[in-house]
């Protein structure tokens, strides 16, 4: 069997009603799920014999602006006896931006996250170290929101004093 | 004289001063100390800022702090086509500019679907084994000059200029080149171009083997590196550490075999791995690198084929200004492409290649207009240096100058 299919129907077999969509774009495999199973498909896919994605290569998000449920977070994983990447999908509302961190199952997510979190105001709970990354510590703002201005926002940051 | 009696007046602040002059040697190396190291610090590979907390000269913990170069690229890409951003990415990885225009422009490729000619292809490999070695080039000069073999410096660089040299002539600019097209690249590589890549390439052995001497016979340099800052395998991984770092961690895990692109899997070429994981296993790794490269590029030079080097794509490659000013055809896309973009499809794309700090990924989401909706930049540095805080535990503060050096960080990149 194909590895897609076999990814597909592992995840379809275990999880069900929490796989929403499967799409493949330019031959990149994408699925979308739940919120509230992200770490369990996680879990799976890294532990699952055939798949062992045992390396997260990124996590992001993208915000919609305009959707009903605003922002989704991508992880890209990647598995050495594959050799394949994979792209995992999941929506979540605006109020709260709400999600488990894997943080606990890819290690590397924790600063993936923290990025996130600082771009985007998504908040991981159980992560251990939910920091800023770039942005100064008592910024208010989340700079890759789309309502946020590219021209940035005059007074957010503190500037040295004229003399 | 006044008020110097008023800072005394305090008795907060006397009280301390009385106690700081009390503090012996013996006392700071007892306590724990925190220092803060960066983000002004030549060993640092730009403005990384390490917060330490010692032991006397052992290293606690260490806490990486990033952003003092962020520049909100990805914010910037959202507001420009995809065209503008071209230049934006030789700031990324400012060592080997010409590894970030390549990886671009092949995931704008991907994301519409498109295929630079033969030629091109050829033009972008060359192009990006000769911006590898550049970067390695400067990884190992100043690794050795962090650990106190300044000379290396010298004689890395001057390898580096001849590369320099070559790219002045291709790209008409020596570091922020901004070479390659999406469909192709901007202009061909004459005989003369060929010419003098293979004239570096026969002189760079002997300069390699040079090199090689005047380190490895330098009992000082292997000592400070040997067994330092050792990263597991298994670690590495789920470090999400990619290029040499992970090789060198006895990972073998090259994108230009795993997935290849362009025509990295008609090239003959080996993977150098390590088991040891040390700082001395990365700055072989890399040395190890750089001979493969050189390969890489005797086959690319032999196997050039003639062609074109722009795509026939007339709706999303610009055409050459000569015929934009004599055709109507090129004048209308010309105008079309400037004004709205290149208007890929709805849909999103991860590419990834391999660059000399690991694997520059770009995550494209398109809406269907001119600009990305979403351009992620998966940077290696970023990732790499994720794994300084676990190497740093328990090593001697001289040590992390040298760890952070095998890392081999670029600001540029992980500040995004």
């Amino acid at each position: 069997m194909e590895l897609k299919e076999l990814i597909v129907e592992k995840l379809k077999k275990n999880f069900g009603e929490s796989v929403e969509e499967v799409t493949d774009f330019r031959d990149d495999l994408s699925i979308t799920v739940s919120t509230n199973k992200i770490v369990d498909v996680a879990k799976f896919l890294k532990e699952d014999d055939d798949l062992l994605f045992v390396m997260c290569k990124d996590v992001t998000a993208i915000d919609w602006a305009k959707r009903k449920k605003r922002f989704t977070v991508v992880y890209h994983v990647y598995s050495f006896k594959n050799n394949y990447t994979l792209r995992i999908k999941t929506n979540i509302d605006e109020n709260p931006p709400k999600l488990d961190s894997v943080s606990s199952i890819w290690l590397s997510a924790n600063w993936y996250e923290r990025e996130t979190y600082d771009m985007y105001g998504i908040i991981f709970t159980n992560h251990p170290d939910l920091r800023r990354t770039y942005m100064p510590e008592g910024f208010q703002y989340h700079p890759l929101r789309k309502d946020f201005p590219v021209l940035g926002i005059p007074g957010s940051l503190p500037l040295p004093e004229k003399i | 004289m006044e008020q110097k009696l008023n800072v005394y007046n305090d008795e907060k602040l006397l009280k301390k001063v009385i106690e700081d002059r009390n503090i012996t040697i013996e006392d700071a190396l007892d306590n724990e100390m925190i220092i803060n190291m960066g983000p002004q610090h030549p060993a640092t590979h730009g403005v990384l800022r390490l917060v330490l907390r010692l032991d006397g000269e052992s290293v606690l913990s260490a806490v990486p702090e990033l952003g003092y170069l962020h520049r909100g690229y990805e914010k910037m890409a959202e507001d420009m086509s995809y065209i503008e951003f071209i230049p934006h990415t030789d700031r990324l990885d400012y060592t080997a500019t010409l590894c970030n225009n390549v990886a671009y422009v092949l995931a704008v490729e991907k994301l519409l679907g498109i295929e630079a000619p033969k030629r091109a292809q050829y033009i972008r490999m060359m192009i990006a084994e000769l911006s590898r070695l550049a970067a390695h080039m400067v990884a190992i000069g100043t690794y050795a000059m962090d650990v106190g073999a300044v000379t290396m410096v010298m004689w890395t660089f001057r390898e580096r200029e001849k590369i320099q040299d070559i790219f002045d002539r291709l790209a008409g600019a020596r570091f922020t080149t901004s070479y390659t097209r999406i469909g192709g690249v901007a202009s061909d590589a004459d005989s003369e171009t060929i010419g003098m890549v293979r004239a570096f390439l026969d002189q760079f052995h002997s300069a390699l083997d040079e090199m090689d001497k005047l380190l490895l016979s330098n009992r000082i340099f292997i000592d400070r590196l040997e067994g330092i800052g050792v990263l597991p395998k298994e670690d590495a991984i789920a470090l999400g550490i990619t290029g040499p770092n992970l090789r060198a961690s006895g990972v073998e895990y090259d994108v230009r075999r795993a997935k290849p692109y362009l025509f990295y899997n008609e090239m003959d070429f080996k993977i150098p791995t390590y088991s040891e994981g040390d700082c001395l296993a990365r700055y072989f790794l890399r040395g190890d690198e750089v001979r493969e490269s050189v390969k890489i590029l005797y086959q690319i030079l032999d196997k050039m084929p003639q062609g074109e080097i722009i795509a026939n794509e007339p709706k999303h490659t610009l055409a050459h200004k000569s015929e934009i000013y004599s055709k109507m055809e090129e004048l209308i896309h010309d105008f079309m492409i400037i004004n709205y973009g290149i208007n890929p499809p709805v849909g999103d794309v991860f590419f990834s290649a391999e660059n000399p700090k690991g694997e520059l990924g770009f995550y494209i989401v398109s809406n269907g207009t001119g600009n990305p909706w979403k351009m992620k930049i998966r940077s290696p540095s970023f990732c790499n240096l994720q794994a300084l805080a676990q190497l740093c535990k328990g090593a001697m503060i001289s040590d992390v100058i040298a760890i952070i050096g095998s890392l081999d960080p670029v600001m540029g990149e992980a500040d995004k």
